[in-house]
Formats: C-alpha cells, structure tokens, sequence
C-alpha cells in the first residue's frame, strides 16, 4: 500500500550507514602522514596501535555497556602470542601470525566472558582487573615461555607478506598498522550498522526490555566480547611486530587504563572516539614529556582532570561530522539525509 | 487444542508474602481476556512469572501446550509470548524506526547478522512500515523516543510487542498515564489487534476492561478469586466487596 513510504525507509536506514566527508577526510588524513610525516612514524605507529585498541574497548563499552578495567589481558595476550610466534619460528610471516593473535585473543575472551558478563558494572570492573592481574602473573611466571620479567625479545621479524621489511626508522611498520586498523575499522563500522550492532545498543539502553522481543542477551554480548578481545589482540600483536618485544608492560594495568582514558578523551560510542582520543593522548603525552621528562604524568593528569571537569566539549562537537546514529545530540538530528 | 496460554498451580513466594498463590489460568486461543484486581493484587507480578521475568516458586506455565516454565525470557519472546509494560521501557535514544527494525529484524532471523545494514531486506523494511502505520508512528519515526510525547511513547511501547508477532501478547495497563486527548488512538490501537491474537489484559480502567474483555479473571492477594464473563463478574457481590474496600486485605 505505502511503498512511497517503504522506499523513503529502506533509503533513510541506508542512509545511516552512508560514509559522512568528515570520515573520509580522517582516514585521507591518515593516509597522508604516511608520506607527508615521515619522521613521526615510530610515534603514529604507537597512536595507531593505541587507537585500534581503544576502538576495541569502544566495542564493548561504548556500544554494549561493558566496562572494562583490565582489557590489557587481551593486549597482552596478543602480543606474546605474536612475540612466541616469531621468537620460536612458528609463524615467520607476519601478517598470518597477527591474525592467529587475534584468533587467539578472540577465544581467551570468548572462554572469559561468562566471568564478566554476570553482575553489574562494579563486579565487571573487580572481574576484569583480576583477570588482566592473573594474566600477569602468569606471563610473570612462565619464564621458558615469555621471558619472564624481561619479556621476549630480540626476535627478527619476516617482511609482512613476504614482501615489506621492517625498517628501523618504522616506515613499514606503520602503514601495516595503520592498515591493519583501517580494516579492522571498517569491519567495525559494518557490524555497528547491522542488525547484530542495533541489538547492542539495545541492550545497552535497555536489556529487560531487548530480552522481553526476543534478543538474546548473553549471546550477543558474547559474541561482542569476544570479537573485542580479537581486537585488542591485534592491537598487541601490532605491538610485539613492530617493536620486536613483548613484554610484562603490555598487560600492566596502566596499559588498561590508558586504553580507558584514550577512549574516554575522544567520546566512546561514535568508532572515531577511540582513534581521535589516541592521537590527542599520544601527541599529549610525547608533547608533556618533551617538556618536562620527569613530571610528565602530572600535566596529563591535570589535562585529564580538565577535560572531564569541562565536559570534554571540545572534542565532542566533532561528533556533529560523524555517523550521528549514536550517543548523538538533538543537533544531529537535524536534516536527516 | 491446548490453551494459548496456561498457568497450572503458579506461586511466588518474597520473604514470607504470597505475590502470587496457586494461580491457574487457562487462556483459549483468541480469547480477549482481562486481569482485574485492586492494587497489590500482584497481577503484575503474575505477568512477570509468565513472561520468565520472575521466577516462580511452585508451578508451570504453558504455551500451547508447550512447558516454558524454564525458559528465559527471550526464548519465550521468540516463542510468541510476548509483553507490554506499566511503566514504559523503550530504547530512549533509539527512533522509533530502529526500535521497531530491531524487533522486526530480531523475528525475521536478521538480529545476529552482523554484515549487512539494517533493513537492506526488503522483506524487514516493509514489516516495519506496517508497524509503524498501524500505530501512527511514522510522524514521528525519526525522531528519538525520549523526546516523543507520553502518548506516542505508550503506542511505540505496544507497537514494538506487535512487531514481535506475538501469538500471546500482555498488556500491563496499556491506558495507564495516557492523558485524555491521546487516549482515543490508543484504544482504537487495541480494539484493532489481530482477532487471532490472544489477548490478557491487564487495566485499571473498567471501562476499557468491560469494553474490550470477554472473561475477566479478578485477582486479590495473589490469588484467582472470581472468573467470569463482564456480565457475571459486574453483578458479582464479592467483586464489589473488593472493590468498594471491604477488608479482604487484612
């Protein structure tokens, strides 16, 4: 009867998902300091890796509701299973090894979740702590494994795909991780478009209700753990690739709450929070300790205290240039596409 | 034919009060029946234990036929049992639009497909569409639900129960808040839900209760006290003991 309306629909809810010029022009940014900033490599390697991560927190937090204290665990698992990979010879090639990180990484949270997704979110933040804690420890202990407390290292790394090495000044290193997180951005920016990303919210916003039509709540939080996992996992393994190390730091819990505080810098629930949160922390950080060396983690928490205290508003009025399907304000409504 | 829905022997016991004792219903396939009782009667709790919210103490509870008692709440949404509630509980910064797509796209097997945009299938769309039309919400459908008015909020709220298709629906005091003037396309909202629905109602407004209903059960402290037609039930002595306030609660 009404397919005028039916058409209008099908073209708003597609519509949604239309990539806004704001985002290209991100990832066109991105592209360019590859061959624009060539000596700031080896820090946009760290930005991109710590911007992969915080989009993998976004995932759960910012689009399921659940908070993490010790996403590291899954970090750090990736990149020693990356770093055993290539300390041992079992997978010379890098790329094939980042993938069987995040597989990896992906079934430790699968295997986790059922810890983490009964109880609220204090019991959430004590259960994720206490696993990232116990990963630690582990790894700690597991000398003949991961070096211990001197973490593994010294290993050669093959080119990636057989074809591009690994170069000191970190070239290579960072287009493989910055493609590497572009993909896994766009596999991210699909899912939260689908039906399966609509069903997160909903659970998110309200769960008893997301039950009462039928959503399963455990399976899809579930599955988006896991697939969280999979991605901090990555994000390690990236780590352990390109600096040929992995060690204790890379499940601290400082690596936990930077992750956090990244994500929270830049906006969680829009996918460009954790990327633009991770350059603003990273270049914050490297600027601060330029400055002052020894006290550099004061003015980042004085700057950090500011942000929260001011609302974060600077950043936030980005969003308006984002998918304005989520967390958005009454502004995004306006002059729907 | 089994019984749309049935309760053998339901009871829900909190710290020594009785919510819900030994209640049995049996509801017939089609049936527009209504759950009247004075407040604390516990019939919301009684919604709770069917839709798998609560568990029950003692009981069971079937779906035409088919035990649920142990099912979660969602398997039994999915099964066609499915609720409103007293107090709206909606999707406040979703539409309209995504709400209803969720449900409908969750009924049609898309809810876990994680790869395609929602409502790239024509089949999820043109559901919607219904939906929406039906409850006069395609005015507003992209707006956000925090910001709708309580009257469009209380349709969405039953409009997202019909999207699910259900073959049982409960409503938990569909008319409750709804001022005057939204109330009439609320009403014309039930009286037109589909005849094959089974329908338990739940309302404090005995108008829309004798209007709509064709067997009122009354419920008073959790239990069955009266079953009857609107007919048998308003000329019933004891309903009216209840209801005008003679003890019953003490």
């Amino acid at each position: 009867m009404s397919t005028p309306l039916t058409a209008e629909i099908a073209h708003h809810l597609a519509a949604r998902a239309r990539w806004r010029p704001a985002e290209i022009a991100f990832w066109l940014i991105a592209l360019a300091s590859v061959i624009a900033l060539p000596g700031w490599h080896l820090l946009l390697t760290q930005v991109a890796i710590l911007g992969l991560f915080a989009l993998s927190l976004d995932l759960i937090l910012g689009f399921a509701g659940i908070i993490s204290l010790g996403h590291a665990a899954f970090f750090g698992f990736g990149a020693y299973v990356a770093g055993i990979l290539a300390a041992r010879g079992l997978v010379a090639e890098p790329m094939l090894a980042l993938v069987i990180s995040g597989v990896a990484a992906a079934l430790l949270g699968w295997a986790t979740s059922f810890l983490v997704l009964r109880g609220s979110d204090l019991t959430r933040l004590m259960v994720t702590l206490g696993l990232a804690l116990v990963l630690y420890e582990i790894a700690n202990r597991l000398v003949w494994l991961t070096g211990g407390a001197d973490g593994l290292s010294g290993f050669a790394m093959a080119p990636v795909l057989g074809w591009f090495d690994f170069d000191i000044a970190g070239h290579v290193g960072y287009a493989y991780s910055l493609a590497v997180t572009f993909v896994l951005f766009l596999l991210a920016r699909r899912l939260i478009f689908s039906p399966f990303g609509l069903s997160l919210r909903s659970l998110k916003e309200n769960a008893l209700r997301a039950a009462a039509i039928g959503i399963p709540p455990r399976r899809r939080l579930v599955a988006i753990y896991a697939v969280a996992a999979g991605y901090a996992g990555v994000a390690g393994a990236l780590l352990a690739q390109t600096t040929q190390f992995a060690s204790l730091a890379t499940l601290d819990f400082e690596r936990s709450a930077d992750v956090l505080l990244a994500l929270i810098i830049g906006g969680a629930g829009y996918l460009y929070g954790g990327l633009i949160g991770a350059v603003a922390f990273k270049l914050m950080q490297e600027w601060i300790s330029g400055v002052t060396p020894q006290y550099w983690g004061f003015w980042l928490g004085l700057v950090l205290v500011l942000i929260v205290l001011v609302g974060r508003a600077p950043l936030q009025y980005v969003r308006a240039f984002l998918p304005r399907s989520h967390l958005a304000s009454a502004a995004l409504r306006s002059g729907r596409g | 034919m089994p019984m749309a829905l049935e309760t053998v022997g339901l009871e829900r016991h909190f710290e020594g009060i009785v919510a819900a004792n030994h209640v049995s219903l049996s509801v017939e396939k089609g049936a527009r029946r209504a759950l009247i009782g004075p407040n604390g009667a516990g019939k919301t709790t009684l919604v709770n234990l069917i839709t798998g919210m609560l568990r029950p103490s003692a009981g069971r509870i079937l779906l035409e036929g088919e035990d649920i008692t142990d099912q979660p709440p969602d398997q039994r949404a999915r099964l066609g049992l499915v609720r409103t509630f007293q107090i709206n509980q909606l999707f406040a910064s979703l539409t309209p639009l995504e709400t209803i797509g969720l449900a409908v796209s969750e009924r049609l097997g898309a809810g876990a497909d994680w790869w395609r945009i929602v409502g790239r299938k024509s089949e999820v769309v043109q559901n919607i569409v219904d939906v929406l039309d039906r409850f006069h919400l395609t005015d507003v459908m992209y707006e956000r639900t925090m910001t709708l008015p309580y009257g469009k909020q209380r349709l969405l709220e039953i409009a997202l129960a019909i999207a699910c298709r259900p073959r049982v629906l409960l409503l938990d005091e569909p008319a409750a808040g709804v001022p005057e003037s939204e109330r009439h396309e609320l009403l014309a909202a039930i009286a037109a839900l589909p005849a094959d629905v089974t329908v338990l109602l739940i309302e404090h407004d005995m108008d829309l209760v004798f209007a709509f209903a064709d067997r009122i059960s009354v419920l008073v402290n959790g239990a069955v006290f009266v079953e009857g037609t609107p007919d048998e039930v308003a000329r019933d002595p004891r309903v009216k003991a209840v209801y005008f306030g003679d003890d019953l609660d003490a």
